[in-house]
This record gives structure tokens, C-alpha cells and sequence, in this order.
């Protein structure tokens, strides 16, 4: 028995299959201490299935490639502990539903990048200066820990459920606007390109891109609904468009 | 194995167009890069634990709550103030009492101002999260199959309504500030001899004329109903003191907190609302079952069958003639 080895067993129910269709394959793979579902999946791959096509890289939780629906929730698989799951029961580990699959544990996350793309990038204001307080940056701080997992893109039912790619531009890319939008020194207006493009009105802020994120960004509420109440500002808010054609302020002022 | 076919998305130089009547447009085909979530019907899901456990539990919160404050509200003005015994507690729903003379019998006077908390929870953030999940089931849970196709988020009428609840936090602020005043009116009792007279003077005189006859010396006291007055206005405050607009308004719309006008406070400010803003879930289920716990209080006094506890007087404290006291009247 090798160290670490616990004497027990788990049985993966791992999807295999492409485009054109598949099921789910059970696997009995021995348990060791610390054990992860990506440890259990290379193991499939070493002693029972080595065409498994699974993406991974850093085994860390830092690189976002090894995306998955672990026991039906999006999850990293690095990051999802055999001994987190009830013991004695089967493990279901599937592609995330939201992007096309290509083969087995592997989809086309193509799309996010393509939408990546349309955002306006960081644009210093002209004379800006290069110095900031630690108070102005803290949020920006936290949307920059993301690791384009694509996790909070897969949970999210607006993409999931009602495919609606064409008109929404999912979680990750409010995040990354958000982080943009509320730099101190960043000088682009994205507010019309949310509304208009990202489609930040389709999102029903039911948190479920929170509830997945590995690296803890409370997305919905500190970057979300903060760039809604932007949009309300610009849009929605007589008294607020009112006051700007009379003083002629601009937004976050 | 073969690599599934794919449609193409529009170039990325492709006009970021607006669609039909204000819809977005990503510059995606429709239909493009869809995956296997879209397929799975009503509940379908591998997720095992209890995913439909918290939908139900608030569904079923929400239905007895909101269930209740509608009979408060709309079918019990008769018992909405308790006037005895020195006590002058009002409901929360009934709070500020207007009742114009042209209002109909049959209506509650509580419809006249009911608009405003019912606004400005209905277009909560937190709330909408719930019942979207709970009523219309978009989603029920995460990663759970959807009962229907069709869904325009907030983007069209009548949901694009949410878009109003700052307006609805401005009139909450108000209403704040007098429900503060009536607790401080709950912790204020009237001389028990002259107030026993109350209910026979209200009836000949109406309400104001008997409060003043009533009130020939006041004390502050602590009654049971006082601290559910006082429990409902704190649940109140904590509640719209951490709402999402607020939060942006105080400072959340700047970008620079350091080179803003009062950019300290403001940020200071922020940082609180942001504290109280991570629990702003919490604050919603107490404040709502805290004021429906104050008006049942209120009610079952009122109507006899509670009889309301002095906890504590503190006559020395506060003994003051009639008109010191009818400011807060």
C-alpha cells in the first residue's frame, strides 16, 4: 500500500463522451490522504482510461483550468476533497454545462475571451497621477484575484439556462469591468457599453456566480450591483439627470 | 474523436449594436456556443444535497410574513393602536397614521402609506434574489434546471421597475425618523388614573382630545410592547442603513476616494454601510419578522387578550407637564 494510502475506495461516475453524445463511466479509484477529484481523475487516467481528456494545470487553485461539475456544482477539481464528499457514495464529475463540450471533461470556454475582447481596457485619464491611497484601490484589489476559471460563467443561469450569449456577458466580465470602472485613475466610460452590450439588465443578482467562486470575490455585491446603481445613475435616476444637465457633473462625482 | 461543431461568433469588430426595443446585443449569435445547461428540464440537476430545502424555507417565510402584514395592514385597522394604561403604542404598519376624512370606511388607512416599505423591500436587492428564486423559480437553485425557456431579467416592464429602489430607500430614510419618534412615544406613558380614561374619551372626543385629557403627567417606563417597538424601529434602521443604494450613494459611486470633495468621511462613511451591507440578508428576515411582531403585540393588547407588562419605571427621570409633551404628539 502506498503512503498516504487510506484502505478505502470511491467510485467516480466521470462523463465520457463528446458533442455528439455520452454517459457517464464509473471508476473505483483508491483513496489516499488528501485526496482531490483531479488527483482521483489522473489516476483514471494513469491506470484505467488514459484517452480521458481532462484540462489542468497548476493543481493550486490559482490557474482556473480544471473547471468542472463536481457532484452536479461547479467546482475546481483541484480544489474538491474526496473526503469532503458523503463517504460510500458515487462522485459525479461532468463538464461545465454552459460551453460546448469537446471531449469528456473538456469544453470550449472560447467564447469568454472573444467577449473579453469589447471591453474597453484600462485607459489612464490624460495628467492622471500614478499615486493612490490604499482606500481607492481595496476593491479593485479584490477583483483582481480572479482566475478566469469561468466557474461563475457556468453557474450562471442567464448563460446556463437561457443561452442567452448573444445578449449577456456573464459575471466574469462584470467583474473585470467593475474593476476598470472603479479604478482611480482610469478615465473610459463603459456604463453605456454595460447596459447596451454586457447586458448587466439580465442579470437577476440571485448570487449564484458568488456561491461558486473559488477565489471568494463577492461578485454580486461588490461588483454587480455596484455597476447597476451606475447604470440606475446614468439611466434610471431623473433627479440625478436633472442635477448633471445643471451643473453639468459627471457620473461619480 | 471529433471536435463538436461549432458557430461562429460575429467578429469582434462586429458593431456592438442595441437589439430590438433596448435588448443587448454582445455581438453573439444568437444560439452560438450553447451548452448541455440549456437542455435539462424543470429540477433536473446531479446535485445530490438539498437544493430545494432553501427555496422552500423561503417561500414559506415569506408567504406567512407577508401573509400576515396584509391582514395587519388591510383587514385588522380596527386594533392597529393601544391606548391604555398609560401605553400609546402604534403598529408599524400604520406608521405615520394618515386618515383623511375623505378615506372610505372599508379602507385601510395603512394603504395610504404601505407603497413605500412595500416598494422598498419589493425592489430590495436582497429580496429580489430570493423571490426570483423562490416564486419564479429563475433559478430555484444554482446549477438547476429552469422551467422555462423565455426570461428578460430586468430589462423590460414591469421589472425594469427595480430600477426605482433608491427612490423607495429616500422615503424609507423618511419614514425612519418617525418610527424613531414613535418609540420614544412607546417608552413615554401617560399617569395611569387620567389614562384609564383614555378609551371613554376617544370615543366621545376623538383621539387627540383624548390624549391631551388623558396625559395630565407622563413618565418613561419600559413596557413588553415598548421593546417590541424598539426592536422593530433597530431592525428597520439596520436594514435600509445597509442597503445596497445607500451604500453607493454615500460613496460607492466614487472612483477615487481620496481625491473626492469630504473623500475621508465619505469613505468612511462607505466603509460602515459596506460592514452592515454584508449582513444586509440577516437585517431583512429581522426587520420583517420584527415588525410583524410588533404589530401582533400592539393588536393583542389592544384587543385585550395580552395584558402588556411594566418592566420598569423610571419616574424620576422624566416627569413632564402636558405641553413639554405634546411636541411629540
Amino acid at each position: 500500500m502506498n503512503a498516504g494510502a487510506t484502505g478505502r475506495e470511491v467510485v467516480l461516475r466521470v462523463y465520457r463522451g463528446d458533442a455528439n453524445g455520452g454517459e457517464e463511466v464509473a471508476y473505483t479509484v483508491p483513496v489516499e490522504t488528501g485526496m482531490v477529484v483531479l488527483d482521483a481523475i489522473h489516476w483514471i487516467q494513469a491506470h484505467r482510461a488514459p484517452d480521458l481528456a481532462v484540462r489542468w494545470n497548476c493543481k493550486a487553485a490559482k490557474c482556473g483550468s480544471c473547471s468542472a461539475e463536481v457532484n452536479g456544482k461547479p467546482a475546481l477539481m483541484c480544489k474538491s476533497r474526496l473526503d469532503h464528499f458523503p463517504e460510500g457514495q458515487p462522485i459525479t464529475v461532468r463538464p461545465m454545462k454552459t460551453f460546448p463540450i469537446v471531449r469528456d471533461l473538456v469544453t470550449d470556454v472560447k467564447w469568454n475571451y472573444e467577449i473579453n475582447k469589447r471591453i474597453a481596457p484600462f485607459q489612464p485619464r490624460a495628467n492622471a497621477e500614478w499615486r493612490w491611497q490604499q482606500s481607492d484601490i481595496d476593491r479593485v484589489q479584490e477583483f483582481r484575484k480572479c482566475i478566469e476559471c469561468f466557474l461563475c460563467q457556468d453557474v450562471c443561469h442567464v448563460l446556463r439556462s437561457h443561452e442567452l450569449k448573444h445578449q449577456f456577458a456573464g459575471p466574469r466580465f462584470l467583474v473585470r469591468i467593475a474593476g476598470l470602472e472603479m479604478h482611480p485613475i482610469d478615465g473610459a466610460d463603459r456604463v453605456p457599453f454595460l447596459k447596451d452590450t454586457a447586458g448587466i439588465g439580465l442579470c437577476n443578482i440571485t448570487k449564484c456566480c458568488t456561491e461558486v467562486c473559488p477565489e471568494g470575490i463577492t461578485i454580486t455585491d461588490n461588483a454587480i450591483i455596484p455597476l447597476k446603481e451606475r447604470v440606475v445613475d446614468r439611466y434610471y435616476d431623473p433627479v440625478q439627470r436633472v442635477w448633471r444637465a445643471i451643473t453639468g457633473a459627471k457620473d461619480g462625482t | 474523436m471529433p471536435v463538436a461543431p461549432q458557430r461562429k461568433l460575429s467578429a469582434a469588430s462586429a458593431p456592438t449594436a442595441v437589439g430590438a426595443r433596448g435588448v443587448p446585443a454582445t455581438g453573439t449569435a444568437p444560439g452560438a456556443w450553447s451548452g448541455a445547461g440549456s437542455r435539462q428540464g424543470f429540477g433536473a440537476t446531479e446535485r445530490g444535497d438539498a437544493w430545494w430545502f432553501k427555496p422552500v424555507l423561503q417561500a414559506a417565510g415569506l408567504i406567512v410574513l407577508i401573509g400576515y402584514a396584509n391582514y395587519a395592514a388591510f383587514l385588522g385597522a380596527a386594533h392597529y393602536r393601544y391606548l391604555e394604561n398609560g401605553r400609546d403604542y402604534l403598529s408599524p404598519f400604520y406608521s405615520p397614521y394618515i386618515h383623511p376624512a375623505w378615506l372610505p370606511v372599508w379602507l385601510s388607512p395603512a394603504l395610504l402609506i404601505l407603497v413605500f416599505p412595500l416598494g422598498f423591500r419589493a425592489t430590495c436587492y436582497y429580496y429580489r434574489k430570493a423571490y426570483y428564486r423562490s416564486f419564479f423559480a429563475d433559478p430555484i437553485a444554482c446549477a438547476v434546471g429552469e422551467p422555462r425557456q423565455a426570461y428578460c431579467g430586468e430589462v423590460k416592464f414591469p421589472f425594469l421597475l427595480q430600477n426605482l429602489h433608491r427612490y423607495f430607500l429616500y422615503a424609507a430614510l423618511v419614514f425612519l425618523v418617525i418610527l424613531w419618534i414613535d418609540v420614544v412615544k412607546a417608552f413615554i406613558f401617560s399617569a395611569p388614573a387620567l389614562a384609564a380614561a383614555a378609551p371613554a374619551v376617544t370615543s366621545a372626543l376623538g383621539l387627540h382630545a383624548a390624549r391631551e385629557a388623558a396625559s395630565g403627567g407622563h413618565y418613561l417606563a419600559i413596557g413588553g410592547g415598548s421593546l417590541a417597538i424598539l426592536f422593530s424601529t433597530g431592525m428597520l434602521t439596520l436594514y435600509t442603513l445597509s442597503c445596497h443604494s445607500l451604500r453607493h450613494l454615500v460613496g460607492g459611486k466614487l472612483d477615487c476616494f481620496s481625491c473626492a470633495a469630504a473623500g475621508g468621511p465619505r469613505h468612511k462613511t462607505w466603509s460602515i454601510v459596506t460592514v452592515l451591507n454584508g449582513h444586509h440578508m440577516a437585517w431583512a428576515w429581522w426587520s420583517l419578522f420584527a415588525v410583524c411582531f410588533a404589530d401582533f403585540l400592539v393588536r393583542m393588547c389592544s384587543i385585550g387578550v395580552i395584558h402588556d407588562p411594566t418592566l420598569a419605571t423610571f419616574r424620576h427621570l422624566l416627569e413632564m407637564p402636558n405641553r413639554s409633551l405634546s411636541l411629540l404628539r
